[in-house]
């Protein structure tokens, strides 16, 4: 027997034919593009060509110039804001329908909270400008209504448009893993909170909301990383006020013709958001570790 | 006698068409074991949520201590609850569980140390209080459930099958641990069980429920021994039932033909729900006696075929039938020196007197 045949038999050989499809669809798809921007953030662009020797002239830059800075704490506070206002959102609803819908139309209710993914992404986005737009629905109905004389100008290309936008995209996404921490919720936990003389205001904070963090810590997660990275709705809500550091990192690869700084402002994003995520799998374990 | 700490009356439970509970009545005497024995669904959980304000009564009211809990909600009443699953907060120290219910009611922080270490040393966990609830094992929740629940000094404790996860070792010790307790504490405790045995060496009273119904509100004697009806004398314990039929009652006494084991009076106590067409006899497989020897005698005696032995080393259990009836009946014998143990088909003499009978409904 040739080792090729022995070794195509052994139990290794069946374990990497089994992993095989997700490790060619992982190194194409994502360690690969990962490396070459790796590489792209440590190289020089020389007009049209690449210029491959080593330098950390591009990282300097992206932490040093004003306008990258400015972008970077621009996008970390417009997430946290997404992030908090997504949680305020979600929190009421998973806590209504976990505790409130009857348990066979539970189901039926997580689907309907799911409705909203069946447009796309951008139709949701464009929907949002003829809601907040300057002759849109809000500011007509509150001039029809006479509340208003003038237009609201500051509900639209600015940062709050591009909050609003984005919470109302991630809500969803936040509102399941938060249901599904307040269902894992021994309802006999929050009748001995009672029972032991608690009313329903001080049983929510002593008993449910610390019993639902690992969802809301899992949601903050969630809706924290992509929003970081999102530069379709800052690019068709923002207005100038409201770029973030994708737009910039977009600038950087198409139009100034700057791919390794573009790679080194995205590496450096990539830093501050596994920073900050693994400060929260920190304190999403610390808050699991007294629940098993 | 002292007024009862709580006093049901005329209560009715509905969840939509189901009637959980009908027209329960029952006062329960300040400081005694108080059990709810029952099969599971006949109702005693409900009723117990229903004192410790869990569960809206459809009608009817609960008083605690002469206070009506009419619109008082669980958190301000003076009942604290064990609850079958504990209940232990899982993100919370041992401690700080117990303490629970002592910061609800702001008492400071010094004096909690101090009641929370009592409580804790009151049952048995003496130097636990810095650990993590979750490492803790079933027979020691159950204890901090208690503690948790002792510490707030509640004038009735309630106990909703506290024992029921738990092996039967550490369910006998728990028993007479929390006997022991409910006498050094003083506190009015009512249990839930579907455990007949544990009921009965536990309570001072206990209530049998069935299908939301009190059947008999007694001592474990007296249900045990002038169980009310039927129903409660085949929950309680073993009973044989005979046909019978009662060809005369003075009031008094009862004349009675009971099958297999020939014509009696009985006194009209021994018939404690009185006596119609559909009355039967019962009778306690001890009640018997299986006559061995030339020497033994009774005040009558019947006689049947052995049809099975179960032998337990200090008891051996007979199923005879006895001469004229299709079912056999179950006989319980002490095995003391010097008596022999029948076979299978051996032919028994059966002693019994007119006290071993009971009617019942």
């Amino acid at each position: 027997m040739s080792q090729l045949a022995k070794w195509r038999r052994s139990e290794e050989a069946s374990g990497w034919l089994l992993v095989s499809p997700t490790l060619v669809y992982s190194i194409l798809l994502l360690a690969a593009p990962l490396a070459m921007v790796i590489a792209l953030s440590f190289w020089t662009q020389d007009y049209l060509d690449l210029d491959k020797t080593f330098t950390l002239k591009n990282y300097i830059e992206a932490w040093s110039e004003p306008i990258y800075q400015t972008l970077m704490a621009r996008s970390l506070k417009i997430s946290a804001f997404v992030t908090a206002l997504t949680i305020l959102l979600a929190f009421p609803v998973a806590y209504y329908v976990s505790f409130y819908v009857p348990q066979k139309r539970k189901p039926l209710w997580i689907f309907l909270i799911t409705i909203p993914f069946w447009t796309s992404y951008l139709m949701r986005i464009f929907l949002w400008k003829v809601i907040l737009g300057y002759n849109g629905v809000i500011n007509g109905s509150l001039l029809g209504i006479g509340v208003i004389e003038q237009p609201l100008s500051f509900i639209l290309y600015n940062q709050n448009a591009v909050v609003v936008t984005l919470a109302h995209a991630w809500v969803p996404f936040a509102i399941l893993p938060i249901f599904v921490a307040l269902e894992k919720i021994d309802r006999s936990l929050l009748e001995a909170a009672e029972d032991l003389g608690d009313g329903p205001l001080r049983r929510f904070i002593r008993v449910t909301l610390p019993l639902a963090m690992p969802g809301v810590v899992a949601a903050t997660v969630i809706v924290f990383i992509p929003t970081i990275g999102d530069y379709v709705t800052p690019r068709l809500v923002g207005g100038p006020n409201g770029l973030m550091i994708s737009n910039m990192i977009e600038l950087q690869f198409k139009k100034a013709n700057n791919a390794p700084l573009g790679a080194a402002l995205a590496l450096s994003a990539m830093f501050l958001v596994s920073v900050i995520s693994l400060i929260f799998v920190w304190l999403n374990r610390k808050y699991l570790v007294g629940q098993k | 006698m002292t007024d009862p700490i709580i006093r049901l009356s005329g209560i009715d439970k509905f969840y939509g068409d189901f009637q959980a509970l009908h027209d329960v009545n029952a006062e329960i005497r300040t400081g005694e074991f108080f059990s709810l024995l029952g099969p599971s669904g006949c109702g005693k959980t409900t009723l117990l949520r229903t004192i410790a304000g869990f569960e809206d009564v459809t009608a009817g009211h609960v008083e605690i201590a002469g206070q009506s809990m009419d619109n008082v909600p669980a958190n301000r009443r003076p009942t604290n609850m064990v609850f079958q699953s504990y209940a232990i907060f899982p993100h919370m120290s041992v401690a700080e569980n117990v303490a629970y219910g002592l910061k609800a009611r702001k008492m400071p922080k010094d004096q909690i140390a101090t009641e929370v270490a009592t409580a804790l040393k009151q049952v048995g966990l003496e130097g636990y209080g810095e650990r993590a609830s979750h490492a803790m094992s079933g027979g020691q929740r159950q204890r901090v459930a208690l503690a948790r629940a002792l510490v707030l000094k509640p004038k009735v404790l309630l106990l909703d099958e506290p024992l029921s996860a738990l092996d039967k070792k550490m369910r006998e010790q728990m028993q007479s641990e929390l006997r022991h307790l409910q006498r050094a504490v003083g506190i009015t405790f009512i249990l839930v069980t579907h455990d007949q045995e544990e009921a009965l060496t536990m309570s001072d009273r206990i209530a049998v429920m069935f299908e939301g119904r009190i059947g008999q509100l007694a001592s474990p004697q007296d249900l045990y021994r002038r169980p009310v009806n039927r129903k409660v004398a085949e929950f309680i314990g073993v009973m044989n039932f005979l046909d019978v039929s009662v060809s005369d009652g003075t009031g008094d006494t009862f004349d009675c033909d009971i099958a297999g084991l020939g014509k009696v009076t009985i006194p009209a106590e021994q018939a404690p729900g009185g006596v119609d067409a559909s009355v039967t006899a019962g009778v306690r497989p001890e009640m018997l006696t299986i006559l061995s020897g030339e020497n033994a005698h009774s005040e009558r005696e019947a006689s049947g075929i052995v049809e099975d032995v179960y032998y337990y080393g200090d008891m051996t259990y007979y199923d005879v039938k006895l001469d004229g009836v299709d079912h056999p009946v179950t006989i319980s014998m002490r095995n003391t020196a010097g008596r022999s143990v029948l076979s299978r088909q051996d032919r028994a003499r059966v002693g019994w007197g007119a006290e071993s009978v009971l009617l019942l409904k």
